[in-house]
C-alpha cells in the first residue's frame, strides 16, 4: 500500500510556484517507497533541487548527464542485482519529456531491450523548461514554443507528440502507464505498481509547467485535470502489451483547456482558428477511440 | 606463474578478469574488440562472477559504469577512437564525479578518414578530461598497469579514473610471452573496492548535483590536485607492485640508456620498443643516444622530465598524434616543462593511422634532431601531397 507519510522530497527545493514537476516528484517518491535510489537527467528537476551544497531528496540520488539516465540506471541496478541488494533497493529515474522522448531515447531503448529492473518515470511537461521552453518530442501539436513559435507563417508546433508509451510497449515492456499530477492516488498507485514488476516499467505523467504553458500558477491542479477531462491526456495502464485500465471521462471540447493556456493563445486571437482547433479535437476523438475513455 | 604466450587483448581480458570487477560494460569496436569478446566468455565460462552489459553505444557503456560505480561495484570498460569520441561527455562527467573507473583503451586513430590503424589521437583527444592516463609500451606493461590502475584510482586520496592505454594491433593482436599473476596474488594487491561513498538508502545523498559558479571551479582545482596527487600514488604503488610481483612501476618516466646521452628520444607506447632496439643499434655505432619513455601522461611528469633530460644536448619527441594547427600533443608538453633551460627540443609528428615507424626511422630522425630540422610531419609521401 502507498504510505502517504514518506516525504522524500520536501524542502528547499526552487521550483516556481505552481510547478507540476516538483508535486508530480513528491507523489512519485510515496508511491516508490523507502528503499528507492532514484536517477535523475539534466533538466528542471535536476537544477531546482540539487544546488550544490543543498539538496532536496532525502533518498540516494544521482545525476550524470541530460541523455545517460537510464544507461546509470542500468548500471546501479547491474551494480545492486551483483551486491545481493536488488529488490530490497530499487531504481527509479525520473526524467523530463526532453530527456525521455528525444536525446536520451537511445539510452533508454537500450536499457529496456536489455530488460533492467527499473522504473522509468517521465514528468512531461511538454517542452524543454529548464533552457527556457524549447520544443520537444513531447510537445502537443500547435503548442508556441520558443523553437516552435507560431507566426504569420505558423500555429505553433506542426507535430503531434511523440508516443513514447506504445515504443516502449514495443519493446516488451511489463507495465506501461499514463498518469497525471492532478490525480494523486492514481498517481501514487501506478508508480508503486511499477516498481513492484520486475523488468523495466515506464509511467508518463502529465505535469503542467505554469511558466512554460503561461497560466497562473495556483491552477496548476485545475489545468492539470481539463487535459484528461478534454481527452487530449487519457490515463490508462499496459501490462504486458495490453490495456488493462482507463480513466474513464464525460468528455468536454478541447477548447476551454486550450483557452486556459497562453501556448495556445494564437488559435482565438487575433481571431479564432477553427481548423486548427479542429485538428486538435482530432486528436483528442481518436484518443477517446484508442483508449475507450467516453463514459458511455 | 611461468610466462604464457598469448595475444595481448586477451591477457588484458584475462588480468581484468583477477581484477574481479562487479560490472562490466563495453562495447565492441576494433582494435579493441576482443578484450570484450574475452570478457564476456569468461564470464559465461563462470570464471569471473560479474554483470556483464551488453549495453547498445559506447556512450551507453561508461555511461553504466558511473551508475554501478556509483552504487559501489568496481567496473570495467574498453574501447578506442570512435568509440571513445562517442563517450565524450561522460568521459568528462565520471571523471568529475571522481569515480575511480578503469578502462583499456587499445589506441586507435580517429576519423575521417576512416582508420582503424594504430595512433593515439583518441586518448590524447582526451587529455584535458581529468582522467589518468598510462601507456603500455609491451603487453606486460599492459597488464600490470590494468593492475596497477586500481589500486591508485580506488586510492581515497585519489579517487579518479584511468586510460589503460596500449597500441591497437601493434600490442591488442600481437602474441608474446606475458606473465599472468595468480588470482591469489592480484587479490592480495588489490583486495576488495571499497567505495568511498556510494548510493545506499540507509545513507541516502546526492551525487553529481550542480555548481554555482561560487563552487565550481574549487571543484575543479580539487580534481586538477587529485590528479597531480596520482604521480606520488603511483610512485608509492608501483613500487608495492614492484615487490610483489617483480617489475617495478615507481616512476613515471623511464630511461633506456639515457645517463650519458646526447640526445635523447622521448616517446609513449610500443614505440618505445623500436626505439630501444635502434638506439642499440646506434650505440654500437658510437652515437650517443638515450629514451625517455613516458609511461604516465596524465598527471604530465614535468618535474621527471626536465630532471631526466639535465645533460642532454638535443630532444626529439616522437608524436603519434596531432594538436591540428598546433603540433604533437607531448612535444608541446615537453616543451613547456622545459621552457627556459635552453635545450633544443624538435617534435616530429610521425605513425598517423597505422603508418609503421621502423628502426631506420628513429635513426634519421636522430639525425634531423642534430641538424636543428624538426618540428615536422615525419615520413611524408610527398609524391602524394
Ligand atoms: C547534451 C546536452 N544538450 C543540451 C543540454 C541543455 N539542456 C539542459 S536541460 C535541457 C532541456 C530539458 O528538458 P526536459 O527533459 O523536458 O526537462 P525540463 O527542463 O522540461 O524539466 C536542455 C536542452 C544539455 N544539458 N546537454
Amino acid at each position: 500500500m502507498v504510505d502517504r507519510t514518506i516525504e522524500n522530497f520536501d524542502c528547499g527545493h526552487r521550483a516556481c510556484g505552481g510547478c507540476g514537476a516538483s508535486s508530480a516528484v513528491r507523489m512519485i517518491l510515496k508511491g516508490a517507497g523507502e528503499n528507492t535510489i532514484v536517477v535523475s537527467p539534466t533538466g528542471c528537476l535536476e537544477v531546482f533541487s540539487t544546488p550544490y551544497p543543498e539538496t532536496a531528496w532525502k533518498t540516494p540520488w544521482i545525476h550524470s548527464l541530460f541523455e545517460n539516465a537510464s544507461a546509470v540506471a542500468s548500471g546501479v541496478e547491474a551494480a545492486l542485482k551483483r551486491q545481493g541488494r536488488l529488490g530490497k533497493e530499487k531504481v527509479l529515474v525520473i526524467g523530463g519529456d526532453g530527456a525521455t522522448v528525444d536525446i536520451g531515447m537511445l539510452c533508454i531503448s537500450g536499457a529496456f531491450e536489455r530488460g533492467h529492473d527499473f522504473t522509468y518515470v517521465c514528468y512531461d511537461n511538454e517542452a524543454y523548461m529548464n533552457t527556457g521552453i524549447q520544443r520537444s518530442g513531447a510537445t502537443p501539436y500547435d503548442a508556441d514554443t520558443t523553437t516552435s513559435p507560431s507566426g504569420v507563417c505558423s500555429t505553433g508546433n506542426n507535430r503531434p507528440k511523440k508516443d513514447l508509451p506504445q515504443i516502449l510497449v514495443a519493446h516488451g515492456s511489463p507495465y506501461v502507464a499514463t498518469a497525471t499530477m492532478a490525480y494523486p492516488m492514481d498517481l501514487m498507485k501506478k508508480v508503486e505498481k511499477a516498481m513492484n514488476t520486475q523488468g523495466p516499467c515506464y509511467i508518463q505523467v502529465h505535469a503542467p509547467c505554469c511558466t512554460g504553458w503561461g497560466y497562473d500558477g495556483a491552477k496548476t491542479m485545475e489545468i492539470g485535470r481539463m487535459a484528461v477531462e478534454c481527452g487530449l491526456w487519457p490515463c490508462y495502464e499496459i501490462v504486458d502489451g495490453k490495456q488493462t485500465s482507463v480513466k474513464k471521462v464525460q468528455r468536454v471540447p478541447v477548447d476551454e483547456y486550450l483557452k486556459a493556456q497562453k501556448r495556445f493563445r494564437h488559435l482565438f486571437k487575433p481571431t479564432r482558428n477553427d481548423a486548427e482547433i479542429a485538428k486538435i479535437q482530432a486528436i483528442a476523438d481518436a484518443n477517446a477511440a484508442k483508449y475507450g475513455i467516453d463514459i458511455e | 606463474m611461468p610466462l604464457q604466450m598469448m595475444e595481448g587483448s586477451i591477457a588484458v581480458a584475462e588480468t581484468v578478469r583477477l581484477c574481479r570487477p562487479q560490472v562490466i560494460s563495453a562495447y565492441p569496436i576494433t582494435p579493441q574488440t576482443h578484450i570484450v569478446e574475452g570478457l564476456a566468455s569468461i564470464v559465461a565460462d563462470g570464471r569471473l562472477d560479474a554483470e556483464y552489459i551488453c549495453v547498445e553505444s559506447e556512450f551507453s557503456a561508461l555511461s553504466a559504469c558511473i551508475g554501478a560505480s556509483a552504487a559501489g561495484s568496481r567496473v570495467y570498460s574498453a574501447t578506442t577512437s570512435q568509440g571513445l569520441a562517442l563517450m565524450a561527455e561522460v568521459v568528462f562527467n565520471s571523471a568529475g564525479m571522481r569515480l575511480p573507473i578503469v578502462m583499456g583503451i587499445a589506441n586507435r586513430a580517429i576519423s575521417a578518414p576512416l582508420s582503424i590503424w594504430n595512433d593515439q589521437q583518441d586518448s590524447i583527444m582526451m587529455r584535458d578530461s581529468g582522467w589518468l592516463q598510462f601507456y603500455a609500451e609491451d603487453n606486460q606493461e599492459a597488464v600490470d598497469l590494468h593492475i596497477l590502475s586500481y589500486k591508485i584510482c580506488e586510492d581515497h586520496d585519489i579517487l579518479l579514473p584511468a586510460f589503460v592505454c596500449f597500441d591497437g594491433f601493434i600490442l591488442s593482436h600481437v602474441f608474446e610471452p606475458v606473465d599472468i599473476p595468480s588470482e591469489k596474488e592480484v587479490d592480495e594487491f588489490l583486495g576488495p573496492f571499497k567505495p568511498y561513498q556510494q548510493l545506499d538508502v540507509k545513507d541516502p545523498i546526492s551525487f553529481g548535483m550542480y555548481a554555482t559558479p561560487e563552487y565550481y571551479l574549487e571543484f575543479r582545482y580539487e580534481h586538477d590536485q587529485a590528479v597531480h596527487r596520482a604521480a606520488d600514488a603511483l610512485r608509492k604503488h608501483g613500487k608495492a607492485f614492484g615487490e610483489k610481483f617483480g617489475r617495478d612501476y615507481s616512476e613515471l618516466v623511464e630511461g633506456y640508456r639515457l645517463e650519458d646521452a646526447e640526445v635523447a628520444i622521448i616517446a609513449m607506447g610500443s614505440i618505445c620498443g623500436t626505439t630501444k632496439d635502434a638506439i642499440d643499434e646506434m650505440r654500437a655505432e658510437g652515437k650517443k643516444v638515450g629514451l625517455l619513455k613516458i609511461r604516465c601522461f596524465r598527471p604530465f611528469p614535468a618535474a621527471d622530465i626536465v630532471k631526466a633530460l639535465a645533460h642532454v644536448k638535443t630532444v626529439a619527441v616522437l608524436d603519434k598524434n596531432i594538436s591540428l594547427g598546433a603540433k604533437g600533443a607531448v612535444g608541446i608538453e615537453v616543451k613547456d616543462a622545459c621552457y627556459g633551460l635552453g635545450i633544443p627540443i624538435y617534435d616530429y609528428v610521425l605513425g598517423l593511422g597505422g603508418r609503421d615507424v621502423r628502426k631506420k626511422d628513429i635513426k634519421k630522425i636522430v639525425e634531423l634532431a642534430e641538424k636543428g630540422s624538426g618540428d615536422m610531419f615525419y615520413g611524408l609521401r610527398e609524391e602524394l601531397l
